[in-house]
């Protein structure tokens, strides 16, 4: 019999079994989503039940200052995943990317979406949006901060994709510009999920969307807004070369014997220890590899203002301007400060010297 | 009539230089001064810590000679030197320090402890808060020549006396002579002994040597009661006499801190370095034995141990001279703990024993030296400082010890060789 | 502000006005404390001051036997906390890194759980001198405002910088600009107080052993 429904009545099992996805991969997508965030085996068939009966729901994508890394990220995997199907499986209603309207149709569609499914739609947002200006970013004549306004107000869930949307991003950098501002600086009256990452693992949006199908909620975040069960941990703390680290085995330069050898990148500026994001464990590219694997310090991408951080090839620890000059510059200046307070001492000495009149024997008592 | 605070405070700021900054830059409260102090270990007061006791220079530094301190004086936050400051710390600084500078050795920051006290004497002395005995002394000094108030006839009485005794011609003012002797009061009062003694040692070691009818007194009460100006009117006195006799050498006696007024604080009082050179007794006795001019023929074998004056040893260098000596003729010599460099002060030095306010507390923290005798029992003590012995002997009474003191001149001169 | 952001400032803008300070009022002590002077001695030396002096720098860190019978755990707990603190200071591979990077000088690293270990040790040994400082009389009497501030400034990177290293209660950034920042109070409180003596403990050693050896004693 022909399913005469429409691609948003099918429920997401029908669609990726229609896609020749079997239920025994289905179930392992489940399980590894489960593991990732930390979530009892128990609630596996929870979890495969909810997915398989979840209702296509519409999502509403907007892009603002952004470039585009984070739609790539996750649209340009070399194989197509199950992760991917997911993605493909909610009913993108919006993204100007990706959608094949242009112009009024688009904001048209936009507009039926967030009618048709008024306090039920997901809204996903990557880019920064510009207050110093409104003209600096606007879609369709509407300003980036108006748009987000007026999508937010009936969205169920807001997910804030990318370190812009998060944070602000490359838009924010000092010295600013724009006047960028993260998500979470305009919406006050509702919670953003923040998954940061210039741009983020594809994984960790395709787990919050699991997450939100499965539960209807959205997972627990950090203070940072970020969903724990990724963002948990360090890059660090979960780095295969930590151990290297502890020994005091350092890469001094990018080819050197240390380099050769896979040893800690901290010397190198590797803001590992700093950064929290699931780089580490999950991987980019099908689980291939991963910056610090590639023999690349960590970035820190998915931090607020990464960019500011004063040099990514600076370590940690050092401090972010040269301190050098000023140094000598003090050091100048204190040298004739400490002469003339030295000088004044000198005077004082003096004067106490010459105020000193004989002691005698007579002068000891009063 | 006219000591007063602002005059302490000008006589305070004149010793700020740039040892006392360091050393007060450096101190830590660490408190091991107060362990290396007899005042602290024998009574248990933590005002006696030594560091603590130079709290009104190290006030006046701070305040006036730090951009903090300047600051915190124009906020009114600095600790004030005043009447109720020096009036408090007198008794630290004068009855409860010999300034032995043990603590001095002791300072892991190597603070000069000592010379920081001996410095704020300076500013109490002329804010009038010295003893009264010690300022009693002082003025006999300046006045009548000595400390003690013995003047020249006494010395001559004591002289004809030795003369008769032994024979043997005193040299007086003798023009070009090699050496030129200095004796302290308490020599000539109660130990003419010791003129004796080195009337026989010179005479068989055949030196050329004289006593000044004009200046003979080697003590100086303006060293111990901290101001340098009657210090050095004091030591003028005793360069006038070299310098008219044409003396090489003038000899120290056996006194500590009379070896460390003229030896070493004397050319650095008077402005000018001496066209003589000083030496202790001790180290004028050790040169004649290097040169084999001491003959010892009788050997003792009691039990001798050696005080080590602190002015003479830990602040004064001559440390191994009274060893090599007292070698000569002893051949039971024990060593206290402690000692040379390090030894216990007797608790009487450096103004102490002038001052009768402190006579309770200097026998009391003669508990140091007891327990210090105590660990090795000698038959008898030597020692080299006049005023050390005659506080020994204070203190051996009350503790109702039996041990006879001695003093290495005089029983070097009684085994020579007849 | 965020704790990046935190970080940011502490290791830039902060950095800069902690070293400006602690150089400059460093810088300042040291030329009031030499510009005073010192007479020259015009007695006979008995001995040389300058080698007396450098011999008095090093021989300060021996204490003679009676002295250390005395004071056995100021000397001990001094020392460990001493050493404790050159070795977090100084070889632990971050650390390095920064004096590196003002200076050019690199040296050698400890293993970190090394110096992880001696942190704890020297927090310790911390500890337990200002409980003595409170049990003995004489440092109890001595004590003042100074010495608890100083005590606490030199803490604080310690047990910040342990914290920040097992990430306790936080996260990274925030941990680690906290310890920047303790490191940054201690710099600023550094030149104003007995701090002073890291530099002047040396001169003042000197003084020490060249006032004695011009005296012909080994002080």
């Amino acid at each position: 019999m022909t399913d005469l429904r429409n691609g948003k009545d099918k429920t997401l099992g029908e669609i990726l079994r229609s896609q020749g996805i079997s239920r025994r991969s289905f179930l392992k997508f489940c399980a590894a989503t489960a593991s990732m965030m930390s979530i009892s085996p128990a609630l596996i068939p929870k979890i495969a039940h909810a997915l398989e009966n979840a209702r296509r729901p519409s999502v509403i994508w907007l892009s603002f200052q952004e470039c585009t890394g984070c739609t790539e990220s996750l649209t340009r995997a070399h194989t197509t995943t199950i992760e991917s199907l997911i993605f493909d499986s909610i009913s993108l209603d919006y993204h100007h990317t990706l959608q094949a309207a242009s112009g009024h149709a688009a904001e048209a569609a936009r507009e039926a979406a967030m009618r048709e499914n008024d306090g039920k739609y997901l809204l996903v947002v990557d880019g920064s949006i510009p207050l110093g200006n409104p003209g600096y970013s606007t879609i369709a004549g509407i300003s980036n901060y108006d748009m987000l306004m007026e999508t937010a107000k009936g969205a169920a869930a807001i997910i804030a994709v990318g370190t812009c949307a998060t944070y602000g991003g490359l838009p924010h950098a000092n010295p600013n510009p724009t006047g960028a501002v993260s998500l979470n600086e305009v919406i006050k009256d509702k919670p953003v999920i923040n998954v940061p990452g210039c741009p983020p693992i594809p994984v960790v949006i395709t787990g919050v969307l699991a997450h939100y199908l499965t539960f209807g909620s959205i997972p627990d975040l950090d203070h940072l807004g970020r969903p724990r069960a990724f963002y948990g941990n360090s890059i660090h703390d979960r780095c295969y070369r930590r151990p290297y680290y502890d020994k005091g085995l350092f890469a001094e330069t990018f080819d050197d014997e240390g380099a050769k050898k896979g040893w800690c990148l901290y010397k190198l500026g590797c803001k590992g220890p700093t950064t929290y994001n699931a780089c580490a464990t999950t991987k980019w590219n099908d689980g291939t590899s991963f910056p610090i694997e590639a023999g690349h310090p960590c970035l820190g991408c998915s931090e607020p203002d990464f960019w500011d951080g004063g040099g990514f090839y600076k370590a940690l620890s050092m401090p972010t301007e040269n301190i050098s000059k000023t140094a000598v510059y003090t050091a100048t200046g204190a040298l004739a400060a400490g002469v003339a307070l030295g000088t004044m001492n000198q005077n004082k000495k003096n004067k106490a010297h010459d105020s000193h009149s004989k002691t005698t024997v007579s002068d000891l008592e009063k | 009539m006219s000591a007063s605070v602002e005059k302490g405070i000008n006589a305070l700021k004149g010793q700020i230089d740039s040892t006392v900054a360091t050393f007060f830059s450096s101190c830590v409260h660490c408190g091991m001064c107060a362990d290396a102090c007899l005042f602290y270990t024998e009574t248990g007061c933590p005002t006696r810590t030594p560091i603590y006791k130079a709290e009104p220079l190290r006030r006046i530094w701070k305040s006036e000679f730090t951009l903090m301190g300047r600051i915190g004086k124009l906020l009114g936050l600095t600790k004030p030197v005043d009447e109720a400051c020096f009036s408090r710390w007198e008794k630290m600084v004068y009855d409860s320090c010999t300034l032995c500078g043990r603590c001095s050795m002791v300072c892991p920051a190597g603070i000069d402890i000592a010379l920081l006290i001996h410095k704020t004497r300076e500013g109490l002395a002329a804010a009038g808060h010295a003893p009264q005995g010690l300022i009693d002394a002082t003025r006999r000094s300046v006045e009548t020549g000595g400390p003690m108030g013995v003047k020249l006839p006494a010395l001559l009485a004591q002289i004809r006396h030795v003369e008769k005794d032994t024979g043997l011609k005193i040299p007086l003012d003798v023009v070009n002579a090699d050496y030129m002797l200095l004796l302290s009061s308490m020599e000539i009062i109660n130990f003419p002994e010791f003129i004796e003694a080195i009337a026989k040692i010179f005479n068989k070691a055949k030196l050329s040597w004289t006593i000044s009818t004009e200046s003979y007194e080697a003590t100086n009460s303006g060293i111990q009661i901290g101001v340098s100006d009657i210090a050095a009117e004091l030591v003028q006195r005793i360069v006038d006499a070299a310098e008219k006799l044409q003396v090489k050498t003038v000899i120290s006696p056996e006194c500590g801190h009379a070896y460390m007024a003229i030896r070493w604080d004397g050319p650095n009082l008077t402005g000018k370095p001496f066209n003589f050179k000083v030496r202790h007794i001790l180290e004028v006795l050790d040169e004649l034995r290097l040169k084999g001019q001491l003959k010892i023929n009788k050997k003792d074998s009691r039990r001798l141990t050696y005080h080590d004056p602190c002015q003479i040893s830990r602040r004064g260098g001559v440390i191994d001279q009274p060893r090599h000596l007292i070698n000569l003729f002893a051949e039971n010599f024990v060593e206290m703990p402690d000692a040379g460099k390090m030894n216990w002060c007797c608790g009487a030095g450096g103004g102490v024993s002038a001052n009768e306010r402190a006579d309770d507390l200097r026998l009391k923290v003669f508990q140091r030296k007891k327990d210090q005798l105590d660990k090795v029992k000698p038959d008898a003590i030597i020692s080299a400082c006049s005023n050390c012995r005659i506080h020994l002997e204070d203190g051996l009474e009350e503790y109702n010890m039996d041990i006879p003191l001695m003093s290495l001149t005089e029983t070097l001169a009684e085994y020579l060789e007849d | 502000m965020t704790e990046i952001e935190f970080l940011g400032w502490v290791r830039g803008t902060g950095f800069q006005l902690a070293t400006v300070i602690f150089i400059a009022g460093v810088i300042i002590r040291l030329v009031e404390i030499v510009m005073l002077g010192r007479k020259a001695n015009l007695a006979e030396p008995g001995g040389s001051e300058m080698r007396s002096g450098l011999r008095t720098i090093i021989s300060r860190m021996i204490p003679d036997k009676s002295t250390f019978q005395r004071s056995s755990f100021t000397i001990v707990s001094g020392y460990i906390f001493h050493i404790g603190l050159f070795i977090c200071i100084f070889l632990f591979a971050p650390h390095i890194l920064v004096f590196k990077d003002i200076t050019g000088l690199s040296w050698p690293s400890l293993p970190t759980p090394v110096v992880d270990a001696v942190t704890v040790v020297t927090i310790i040994s911390l500890g337990s001198i200002m409980l003595h400082r409170y049990q003995n009389c004489v440092l109890k009497f001595l004590t003042n405002t100074e010495d608890i501030l100083v005590w606490i400034v030199t803490l604080l990177p310690l047990v910040t910088g342990y914290i920040a290293f097992h990430r306790i209660g936080s996260s990274a950034p925030g941990l680690i600009a906290l310890h920047i920042l303790s490191v940054e109070i201690l710099l600023v409180v550094f030149p104003f107080t007995k701090l002073m003596h890291t530099f002047t403990i040396f001169l003042s050693r000197w003084y020490n052993g060249a006032i004695s050896g011009f005296r012909g004693v080994e002080s």
